[in-house]
């Protein structure tokens, strides 16, 4: 099996599940008093130690969430309802089309529901956000609740300078959250540095377990919850600890983080091979993205493990069922739930047409990568594509 | 063989896709959305490619650990099926859409695609025999679906594969069981699957606007009431015309004439027919030579009747040897070739255009 799909997950490093493992046999409510408790507090707040160094954040910024999407949600609209309640001219969101749908459908939920103005900026033909373009975008910034722009795409993988970004959008005293869940461990992400006010993260592409995620939140930026209890994480998210959890989080997150650049360049030349590969064999294909070799603010940007390609006059869909059944496994975009493919929503923001949407592959490379696989695409290609354009673009 | 498995989530295709697995065949699962705004659940026994029935046609591929993928042919259905049938209608015809999407989309526009990606052939669970390229009854005389595949060609039935159609939908249900889906007790889909509410009257309304017009007796010629829309009727319908004639005695639908908007009604005497006419015929083999003696099957769920079968300039002559109501223009007239041991052979059908 070839497993070129890191982006939608990652296998669980052996750390992880070694640490995990050896959490799950023991007892303890971390909000519990007696020795098991503490015991459990004890483990969880050292896996908050663990995550806040790797990322350059205090460990009090730290909240643990139930993953990706919902820190997506709590940023978008507890800093949004948060910023609100304080001044009630603040109703504008300003974000990309571009987002993962945990922020593009809680910014249209608070648009449709709650009163919530959207603007979206412009994104450059390669799927990155500019200072310039936000600049515009807010305006005064007056009547703006929230900025939110994610670090890296998750199908195409470009890289946008969310310090950049976030010095504009404090330039005029608004917030910004970010998704950098296909950021970390895969670009230099640093917390503090960065100067973003609320950062997402989730732990299964990284290594780590799924349903276990954080959001990186500035011990300044107001936050209401979602989620109503205990008020464990800083009265912002309540519910028991899920501490193995949190320990497979903290574990992963400070693995990929320490190995990141070693990786990043080990994964960024399988990537480059792949790619060049995969256009001697079939000269049309087109790269979706930002040049493999783009470089921002000292860092890639693009994601190292990332080759999106479109393959005219062949249909997404058919091009994955024709390589799953060789054993390759990658993908059209993000997952639906329904199961019906769209155009994805990410290459039509970019000024993509929709045959060229829907014609288009992810391969995402990650930690358990090697040439072999790469190998195994290239071994493929050719007749795979060959085969799907022969079942067309029709809509059938 | 390679072969494609449309899984619609109901029982019947989950089983076939069963028996194609254990067949040794190498075995991918397709859901086919044909619907432009699928529901999350399934609303009554009605309807279908909801995303729960989606989720139950997975859950069986799962279960058989082949791949599994979901089809988006909504486009292609809106316009071979959903629109023909509203066209028919508007035309004072009756359209069978099942026939119709078994035309275009599962062995037209599924099957190409299927050859295409490499393919042999597409697996449904249609209650129907097909083996050396005959095309037979089912077992199930009662669920069998033969009627809604005669329209099928020579070259599309050599790309279809259906394993149900020598056992009883109970056999099946139990072959569901046996092997643990939980769709074995999951309801029959009944009447049209883009009509969930099976109003289909309300739903030409809706897509034709109300087109008043007058009821008359054949008899009399005089107008005997109104009606909302000739789309409303079909030849033959003896329910819900909304009048009451003198005489009391029962009236039929007997014409309809959208271009006057007049529906014709009329007592049982005047509404039988010994003669129908149909357009070009297809058949599921080399074509016959004329004239023949057969069955001929005129709407789904109908006795065959014997008859004598004769070519005409556009399609064919078909004189019935019992006189039989409710024969109305747009239903395919489906030929057979009576066979009690293997079971009834499809020899092809025409569409009614008239019948007197």
């Amino acid at each position: 099996m070839t497993y070129l799909d890191h982006a939608a997950t990652t296998p669980v490093l052996p750390e992880v599940l070694a640490a995990m493992t050896e959490q799950l046999g023991r007892v303890g409510n971390a909000s519990s008093l007696h020795a098991s408790g503490r015991a459990a507090r004890r483990t969880a707040e050292q896996a908050r130690e663990r995550l806040a160094a790797a990322l350059g954040a205090r460990p009090s910024e730290v909240l643990f969430t139930g993953g990706g999407t919902e820190s997506d949600n709590l940023a978008v609209k507890g800093i949004s309802w948060a910023r609100r309640e304080a001044d009630p001219q603040r109703r504008r969101i300003v974000t990309s089309p571009i987002e993962h749908h945990a922020v593009l459908d809680s910014v249209e939920w608070l648009a449709k529901h709650d009163g919530a103005e959207v603007t979206w900026l412009p994104v450059e033909p390669t799927g990155r956000v500019t200072p310039e373009a936000l600049r515009a975008a807010l305006g005064d910034g007056s009547d703006v609740a929230l900025v939110s722009v994610m670090w890296a795409n998750n199908e195409i993988g470009t890289v946008s300078d969310l310090a950049a970004l976030a010095a504009v959008a404090h330039e005029v005293g608004v917030p910004l959250h970010t998704d950098a869940v296909q950021a970390v461990g895969q670009v230099p992400v640093d917390f503090a540095a960065s100067g973003v006010d609320a950062l997402t993260l989730t732990g299964h592409k990284l290594g780590g377990p799924m349903g276990a995620g954080a959001l990186l939140l500035r011990r300044d930026a107001a936050c209401m919850p979602l989620l109503h209890g205990g008020g464990q994480e800083r009265d912002v998210r309540s519910g028991t600890l899920d501490v193995a959890a949190i320990v497979g989080l903290a574990v992963a997150a400070d693995v990929a983080v320490a190995g990141r650049e070693d990786r990043a360049a080990r994964l960024a030349g399988l990537r480059d091979r792949l790619v060049a590969g995969v256009v001697a064999q079939v000269p049309d294909a087109q790269l979706n993205g930002a040049p493999l070799d783009d470089e921002l603010a000292g860092g890639p940007g693009r994601l190292p493990g990332n080759a999106h390609l479109s393959f005219p006059g062949a249909e997404g869909d058919a091009l994955l069922m024709l390589l799953d059944a060789r054993e390759v496994e990658c993908s059209t975009g993000s997952a639906c739930s329904a199961g019906v493919a769209r155009p994805s929503h990410v290459l039509l923001g970019v000024g993509a047409d929709p045959d060229r949407a829907r014609s288009s592959l992810r391969f995402s490379l990650g930690s358990t990568s090697t040439e072999a696989d790469v190998d195994a695409v290239l071994d493929v290609i050719a007749p795979v594509v060959e085969r799907a354009r022969r079942a067309g673009m029709s809509r059938a | 063989m390679r072969v494609l498995a449309a899984m619609s989530g109901g029982v019947d295709s989950a089983v076939a896709a069963a028996l194609a697995v254990e067949a040794g065949h190498d075995v991918t699962g397709v859901h086919l959305a044909l619907s432009p705004d699928r529901q999350t659940l399934r609303s009554g026994a009605r309807g279908c490619c909801s995303v729960e029935d989606a989720h139950d046609a997975r859950r069986v591929a799962d279960e058989l650990g082949i791949p599994f993928y979901v089809w988006d042919l909504a486009e292609r259905f809106a316009a071979d099926v959903v629109e023909d049938f509203v066209a028919e209608y508007a035309a004072g015809r009756t359209p069978n859409p099942c026939l119709r999407c078994n035309e275009k989309i599962k062995f037209s526009a599924v099957l190409d695609r299927a050859r295409a990606l490499g393919f042999d052939a597409v697996v449904t669970g249609h209650h129907a025999r097909l083996a050396d390229g005959e095309l037979r009854r089912s077992v199930d005389a009662g669920k069998d679906q033969s009627y809604v595949l005669a329209v099928l060609t020579a070259e599309q039935l050599a790309g279809a594969v259906f394993p149900l159609g020598s056992m009883t939908k109970e056999r099946v249900r139990e072959l569901a069981a046996e092997r643990g889906f939980a769709v074995a007790t999951k309801a029959d889909s009944h009447d049209i699957c883009f009509i969930p509410d099976g109003d289909t009257r309300g739903f030409l309304a809706r897509k034709l606007g109300e087109q008043p017009g007058p009821l008359v007796d054949a008899a009399t010629g005089a107008t005997v009431g109104e009606h909302s829309g000739t789309y409303g009727f079909t030849v033959g319908q003896r329910r819900g015309l909304g009048v009451s004639v003198g005489d009391q005695r029962p009236r039929y639908v007997l014409g309809i004439e959208p271009a006057t908007r007049t529906v014709t009604i009329g007592t049982a005497d005047l509404a039988g027919v010994r003669e129908v006419r149909t357009g070009a015929p297809t058949w599921t083999g080399p074509a016959p030579s004329l004239p023949l003696r057969a069955a001929v099957q005129l709407r789904a769920h109908a006795a065959a009747v014997p008859c004598s079968v004769e070519a005409s300039p556009e399609g064919l002559v078909i004189a019935l040897d019992q006189v039989q109501r409710g024969v109305a223009p747009g239903q395919s007239a489906v030929l057979y070739a009576p066979d009690a041991e293997r079971g009834d052979l499809v020899l092809g059908q025409g569409a009614v255009l008239r019948a007197g």
